[in-house]
């Protein structure tokens, strides 16, 4: 398995990168960690005619928290994710998910950007960026946006970004105080894409009833699902078993797996509410117990 | 198209090498059939197997999943490089040989260059530490139970 053809470009600039993008729409892809891309062309299901390779943008790298949220470069790798303590001590919830996105040789290429850009349904980052209400800054040549997370993932391997644009930042506003968080996921094998994923964001009032819930999917339809919706069965209580028990069944009703020759779709759903429960249980206990 | 090459220069198993390369071309298959360091296996070129698994500035990576290009002006090291110059095997290579780590050996360069360099950062793994670490890296003979065994042996032998 080879790549098609192609022209390769190493971009030493944004602003040389993108006026790239602009001259040459879709037929020009990034390269960032490669990890998606590459083995796309390998296999021919991806035969762009220019590649601009981005790795040489430094600017492009980096975590930079600040007092109300923490802005994340899209080239910064899942490794740089993986170790930077300040990180995963503010987003507990990213530390959960890094571990089962793929495997060690993977996450040190692999960048956030390019993981939230392919918008692989089953891929952990766009039902994480979900669930924390995250909001990605998109440039093109001489345009700058932000879109929100919710807006972002428009449908299967499709986001809104244009053919100029790309993103560049990722800005993770800080979680409220007491809010726990929890991220779970079932896959074939260590690494392998989900059959269901969930991530849950519990935040309590001081009569330790929730204020605040955010419950987000992967691996179970078309784009990451945000099934908050369901999970406002529990504002105001503290979460019974049998009220999280509904907020399952409700997830399950709202989800339209696609099924693969390893789960049927009501595998998946089953697996969906399962975790469902598990993750929102676990995410209120550990804000109880004051774990984040 | 007309074939779009590239001159790179980069550092492999720490001799600088200079070649004309095609973009298209994979750097598991640049070091293979270019350089003749036939050691980096290739298994499923699309980054499931591990077997083509290369140090790039030190750190593991899929070969298959890099083009040649971007090795441009970067160090890679190979399994060619990993035993010493006068021949001896490093502390994983003799561990693997002693522990019967391997039978076929089409994954070992790959597992070989993944745990020397978690060995390097992770002095004194757990087994399930180990087994994480080599989740990337699939064995069809063993079963995994040697070469764990083997990288435990040579985590001990390397704290010494």
């Amino acid at each position: 398995m080879k790549p098609a053809a192609f022209k390769y470009i190493a971009a030493t600039s944004l602003a040389q990168a993108l006026a790239l993008k602009s001259e040459h729409g879709d037929e020009a892809k990034f390269l960032a960690g490669g990890q998606s891309l590459i083995p796309t062309m390998n296999f021919r299901l991806a035969r762009p005619a220019i590649l601009i390779d981005i790795n040489g943008i430094g600017d492009l790298a980096g975590i930079r928290p600040s007092a109300q949220t923490t802005r994340v470069g899209a080239l910064t790798r899942y490794r740089a994710l993986q170790r930077d303590p300040a990180l995963a001590r503010q987003f507990p919830l990213i530390g959960e998910a890094l571990p089962h996105i793929a495997h060690p040789q993977i996450r040190n290429r692999g960048t956030i950007g390019g993981n939230l850009s392919h918008a692989d349904p089953a891929s952990e980052l766009p039902a994480i960026t979900l669930a924390l209400g995250a909001r990605f800054r998109v440039q093109a040549l001489e345009r700058e946006r932000w879109i929100e997370a919710s807006d972002f993932f428009v449908g299967g391997l499709t986001t809104d970004l244009a053919p100029d644009e790309m993103l560049v930042e990722i800005e993770l506003p800080l979680l409220l105080p007491r809010t726990g968080t929890c991220f779970m996921e079932i896959a074939r094998r260590k690494g392998d894409f989900a059959i269901a994923g969930v991530a849950a964001v519990v935040t309590l009032d001081d009569q330790d009833q929730c204020s605040d819930i955010r419950l987000t999917l992967c691996g179970v339809g078309e784009t990451p699902i945000d099934a908050s919706a369901a999970a406002a069965l529990l504002s105001g209580q503290v979460p019974s078993e049998a009220a999280v028990r509904d907020v399952a069944a409700a997830v399950q009703a709202m989800i339209d797996p696609g099924g693969s020759v390893h789960a049927t779709p009501d595998y998946q759903r089953h697996v969906a509410g399962v975790l469902t429960e598990r993750a929102l249980h676990l995410a209120y206990q550990r804000v109880r117990h004051g774990q984040g | 198209m007309d074939r779009d090459d590239h001159d790179i220069t980069l550092v492999v198993n720490g001799s600088s090498t200079l070649r004309r390369v095609e973009s298209r071309m994979l750097l598991s298959d640049f070091l293979r059939h270019e350089l003749g360091l036939a050691g980096t296996h290739v298994g499923c070129e699309h980054g499931v197997c591990g077997a083509c698994t290369i140090l790039f500035d030190g750190e593991p990576v899929r070969a298959c999943l890099m083009l040649a290009v971007q090795a441009n002006q970067h160090e890679i090291s190979t399994i060619e490089g990993l035993a010493s110059k006068d021949g001896e095997y490093h502390p994983l290579q003799q561990a693997m040989h002693d522990h019967h780590g391997l039978q076929c050996g089409y994954c070992t360069p790959g597992i070989l260059m993944t745990m020397s360099a978690y060995l390097r950062e992770n002095p004194s793994p757990t087994e399930a530490e180990v087994r994480e670490a080599l989740s990337g890296n699939l064995c069809r003979c063993t079963g995994y139970q040697n070469i764990v065994d083997a990288v435990m042996a040579a985590a001990n032998r390397m704290r010494v």
